[in-house]
């Protein structure tokens, strides 16, 4: 009876607000995973939240921390933190005109510019939506992650010392599954598949002969060449 | 400084910048197909990559131990729908259950 007389905005900015809280929560505990390997792989308990706060895009900070625990050059590791963080300037490009901030709030919109925020205020573009849905979705999805992924780290971190071997609980198989769950949606024709996999072959094949995280980074290569591929067959295609 | 501190900061600092020149630069910049052809990939390639080296790498050798079976259960969550959460604790229990009972390293 009541819940029809609520108007359809206020229905919509609860569902919105819930489903950000619960983004966050999934990502919280993928964080307690981040902070016990953060420790694990010799980092401090302030570095690995200085990672959360500030550089605060999960897939570089597995990216630097792993490479960090194998043993790898630094510049292996900033360089493959930064490559992985580059989609987040594509993210920036579609969101700042919903957006449409300055100055502080667009400094702050940039720090909650990731997969999740973005992936959730996509979800509220399109017919029958308002830009305000738009907006809300990408702020509540970010402050929501940027919240419990900065508590789950330091739950995880300080709690590394507590449990001994991460391992015994399988945290190391968690993050290889983080990852891939990462990757999963963006594996949508062939050549998505096709560089994965390739790029998974060569990861591994290049392990036994180069230093931990450079083998990664050439994968970058693979990318490049589906790229120049892609747009190659997208002009064929207009040609014909 | 130690050298984790410099790559921790600078790392965070470049992440950051990388995404304040998203809102910031001008649009003709990266809205080119190429760019945002390579951008698609570039993911897909280094995420695929880490997922390989997160499971079968030991510094610079390649091992099988219980990293596998919950990379594996992982893909037949990922494969059933389920959410991230879930595909990450089935992942966690099945490496943890292999080596409690002696399956796996």
């Amino acid at each position: 009876m009541t819940s029809s007389h609520v108007p359809a905005w206020e229905q919509e900015r609860r569902a919105i607000v819930v489903n950000a809280i619960g983004v966050g929560l999934a990502t919280a505990a993928y964080g307690i995973s981040f902070g016990a390997f953060a420790v694990s792989g010799g980092l401090s308990v302030l570095q690995a939240q200085i990672l959360s706060v500030v550089m605060f895009t999960g897939g570089s900070q597995f990216a630097l921390v792993g490479v960090i625990a194998a043993g790898g050059a630094m510049s292996s590791a900033v360089a493959t933190a930064s490559l992985l963080g580059l989609r987040n300037a594509f993210y920036g490009l579609s969101m700042s005109p919903v957006l449409s901030v300055t100055g502080a709030r667009r400094a702050v919109a940039a720090q909650l510019t990731i997969d999740e925020s973005t992936a959730m205020a996509v979800g509220r573009s399109g017919p029958g939506e308002t830009v305000r849905a738009e907006r809300l979705a990408f702020w509540a999805t970010g402050l929501s992650v940027f919240v419990l992924w900065n508590l789950a780290t330091l739950a995880g971190s300080l709690g590394a010392g507590l449990i001994g071997d991460p391992r015994t609980y399988g945290l190391d198989a968690a993050i290889g599954a983080g990852l891939l769950a990462l990757v999963w949606p963006r594996l949508v024709d062939r050549r998505s598949v096709g560089v994965a996999v390739v790029s998974a072959a060569v990861a591994l094949a290049l392990t036994p002969v180069l230093q931990p995280g450079v083998p990664v980074l050439l994968t970058s290569v693979v990318a490049v060449v589906a790229g120049v591929s892609a747009v190659r067959d997208r002009a064929r295609r207009g040609a014909s | 400084m130690t050298p984790i501190w410099t790559a921790v900061i600078l790392g965070s600092l470049l992440c950051y910048a990388i995404k304040l020149a998203g809102h910031s630069v001008p649009h003709r910049f990266l809205d080119q197909p190429l760019v945002m052809s390579v951008s698609d990939y570039l993911p897909i390639a280094l995420l695929s990559a880490l997922v390989a080296v997160q499971t079968f790498a030991v510094g610079m050798h390649l091992v099988v131990d219980a990293r596998l079976a919950g990379l594996l259960a992982a893909i037949v969550a990922l494969a059933l729908r389920a959410p991230f959460l879930v595909v990450v604790l089935v992942a966690a229990g099945t490496a943890a259950a292999f080596r409690a009972l002696g399956w796996a390293a």
